[in-house]
């Protein structure tokens, strides 16, 4: 990326402009009219944080019942509703939205707009989000539970034998869908006509690509979400028979249909953190990120690709040969551009004048512990190992470590990286260095376990196990109630950085390039309202 | 801006599309199985045995299996576990049906094969899976089905199964009285 503005104000001047017009209303008006994409980025935020740790209270739960084996603190019952609820907190309300709020607060700044495209529906798009959440985990107090069919919610089980409060679950993804399909349509929009002068398609930042690519992904596969739990609702309320097999209907076709959105929605959560990651790495490597087209070109496959891969989810419903081999070898073939990708991260860092401030910690565990959760997924994908390693602990260690390791701390780095710039002060690094260590020996401990007991055949979402687990599994949950007690140390470094703290310069970091890092920091509440000029 | 409007729309648009294609996928996906049979269901109509020629140089092995879902309580057997049939050859097969209950029930079979890609070639010419059937209480029938392999299949496949499943489809059946449909097979 070579970004050089050469607009003629200076920031003071700026600065100055803004005063007379960034009036705000004040108090909880602000936040509920706003239209502002950096108000907006924020909440999204904030919001996904309160999530984060709600379904992670909901994780803690869960490894506290399999702290030991036999039934101790919950109900079987519970127990299911809680993994189904954290599954569906954390990819729905704690992931999706801090990518968004990210994506808020990041692509006007980064291409030079004033807002995002369409201010007002972005309003909606967040302001929706907290009713549907509060369906979901009020639905939990109802009588006969929440959901409790996984957050796969696979027929039968979320049709025949599901609660009565099965509908508040389907209105509730309902609701995230529209949400999400208003956000990207925003970004698609925003990127398209709203780049400044000059800055074309292939000067674009990667975050900037990546989400726009994910902004795609988002409309394709959400509607496919809201069709499948409608027909979840109809089935189970209405007297259809989609996926009943005495009505005509097929429960396999469930499988089908949610795959179809379930696998792009993978890589909706992980597009953004690739994104985030080429922009650390370069900054901290003190060099150009290698090979950016390829990057691009590299982020299009894979969402291509994520199209054609589905059934991979489903090897063991008993599909022909032929079918498991066409989806083992398409599997595998999305290794090549997601190989591309760590190859050119590496080769950014390869004789760069690395530091390795906090971002740049999380950024490099991003590329090593991803890796590793990608290498769990070369060997899912093998039809015939597969028939082994499926629904074991094998497969949730190969998730958590794209989405925890690969994900959530992709977000975490990216929170570090930009937060002088929202906030206009200096974390604390000798605390966000606690944070990274703590949270990387933890979370190793919690999940790296997983594969051995997975690999040994025990089975995922059941609250109890065979004795010869009983010692990894303690063993997990400590390194689980680690991890879960480490983020507190990043809300203490939030709190701290947004009270105050050394004043960042505009720049923050040394290496730190692109228009984001042209304005003042803290960054304005309007900024490129003239938009720059970029060579 | 003005030219916003027409990009919004063409991503509505999408968002549409891809809402109806998950609907799409319902028919596709039976469109799809019932080309290549891979998921074991047999053809829903019934077929003429007039024109096989019988191909005695070859036996196949035909498994019955009939089990009613958990929620119906009827008996539901075969007549016989398996038989040996010469491709091309029509056979008739009785299914017992028993209801013990004291009232009314309507079922409905759903067959399926396997190995799933035989679906292709086990020709049924007349099956009580085709339509719902009634039983009344403390009442017993057999249910024929009369049917052949196609001489087509290929060599691989020596034995088949076909299994049925019987479900309670009373409720239903009372609520669409008046449209009769074929929803069976």
């Amino acid at each position: 990326m070579s970004v050089v503005i050469t607009e003629p104000n200076d920031h003071e001047q700026h600065d100055h402009d803004h005063d007379h017009h960034d009036h705000k209303p004040s108090g909880i008006t602000r936040w509920l009219y706003t239209t502002n994409h950096k108000d907006i980025g924020t909440m999204y935020l904030v919001f996904a944080l309160v999530m984060f740790f709600i379904g992670g209270t909901m994780a803690m739960v869960i490894r506290l019942e399999l702290f030991q084996p036999g039934m101790q603190f919950v109900e079987p019952h519970f127990f299911n509703q809680m993994t189904t609820v954290h599954g569906l907190i954390m990819v729905f309300g704690a992931v999706m939205p801090a990518f968004t709020g990210l994506a808020n607060w990041m692509i006007p700044m980064m291409i030079g707009a004033p807002d995002m495209a369409l201010p007002r529906m972005n309003n909606w798009s967040f302001w929706i989000l907290p009713f549907a959440f509060l369906i979901l985990l009020l639905s939990l107090f109802m009588p006969g539970g929440g959901p409790s069919f996984g957050w796969t919610f696979y027929a039968p089980l979320s049709t025949t034998y599901s609660s009565d409060s099965t509908a508040l679950f389907v209105f509730s993804v309902h609701i995230m869908g529209i949400s999400s399909i208003m956000g990207a349509i925003n970004v698609i929009v925003t990127i398209w006509n709203m780049r400044a002068p000059g800055m074309t398609w292939m000067k674009m930042p990667l975050f900037v690509w990546t989400w726009f690519i994910t902004a795609f992904l988002l409309i394709m596969v959400m509607p496919v979400l809201a069709g499948v739990v409608t027909m979840v609702l109809t089935d189970k309320y209405f007297g259809t028979s989609f996926f009943d097999a005495a009505g005509g209907g097929d429960p396999v076709l469930f499988q089908h249909i949610f795959w179809f959105f379930g696998h792009p929605e993978v890589y909706i959560m992980i597009l953004p953190a690739f994104g985030i990651v080429s922009a650390i790495i370069p900054t901290f490597a003190r060099k150009k990120l290698f090979g950016y087209a390829s990057m691009v070109y590299a982020t299009a496959s894979i969402a291509i690709l994520s199209f054609l891969v589905w059934a991979h989810h489903m090897f063991t419903t008993g599909m022909p040969v032929f079918a498991t081999l066409f989806f083992m070898y398409a599997t595998m073939l999305i290794a090549v551009p997601t190989g591309v990708k760590v190859f050119n991260w590496v080769a950014t860092m390869w004789r760069g004048a690395m530091t390795f401030e906090v971002p740049m910690m999380f950024a490099l565990a991003f590329i090593v512990l991803f890796t590793i959760g990608g290498f769990s997924g070369l060997m899912l994908a093998i039809t015939p190992a597969d028939f082994q390693y499926h629904d074991t602990y094998f497969v949730v260690a190969h998730f958590h470590y794209v989405l925890v390791t690969g994900a959530i701390f992709s977000i975490v780095a990216a929170v570090y990286y930009w937060l002088p710039k929202w906030t206009g002060n200096m974390y604390d690094e000798t605390l966000g260095q606690w944070h990274f260590w703590c949270s990387l020996i933890s979370v190793n401990m919690l999940f790296f376990p997983m594969h051995f007991v997975g690999l040994a055949g025990m089975p995922r979402r059941i609250p109890d196990y065979a004795l010869q687990f009983a010692d990894f599994n303690a063993f997990i949950s400590i390194g689980g109630f680690l991890f879960g007690l480490s983020q507190l140390i990043f809300v203490w470094v939030l709190i701290k950085c947004a009270r105050g703290g050394v004043k960042a310069t505009d720049q923050v970091w040394e290496g730190a390039e692109g228009l984001e890092w042209e304005v003042p920091s803290p960054a304005p509440y309007h900024t490129f309202e003239t938009p720059p000029v970029i060579k | 801006m003005a030219q916003n409007k027409p990009l919004i729309g063409k991503l509505l648009l999408v968002t549409l599309a891809m809402f109806g294609f998950g609907f799409a996928l319902v028919p596709l996906y039976d469109v799809f199985c019932d080309l290549t049979g891979i998921n074991g269901k047999t053809a829903a109509v019934a077929v003429t045995g007039d024109n096989a020629i019988v191909d005695t140089s070859r036996e196949i092995t035909i498994e019955f299996l009939a089990r009613p879902n958990k929620d119906m309580p009827w008996v539901f057997k075969p007549e016989v576990h398996s038989m040996k049939v010469h491709p091309g050859e029509i056979h008739i097969m009785n299914y017992l049906a028993e209801n013990p209950t004291g009232r009314m029930i309507v079922g409905q079979a759903v067959p399926s094969v396997s190995p799933g890609q035989a679906a292709l070639y086990f020709n049924k010419i007349e099956c009580f899976c085709f339509s719902q059937q009634q039983l009344a209480g403390g009442k017993d029938m057999l249910m024929p089905l009369q049917f052949y392999v196609d001489p087509a299949l290929p060599a691989q496949f020596n034995t088949i199964t076909l299994n049925y499943t019987l479900y309670d489809v009373t409720q239903a059946w009372a609520a669409q009285q008046p449209l009769q449909d074929n929803i069976g097979e």
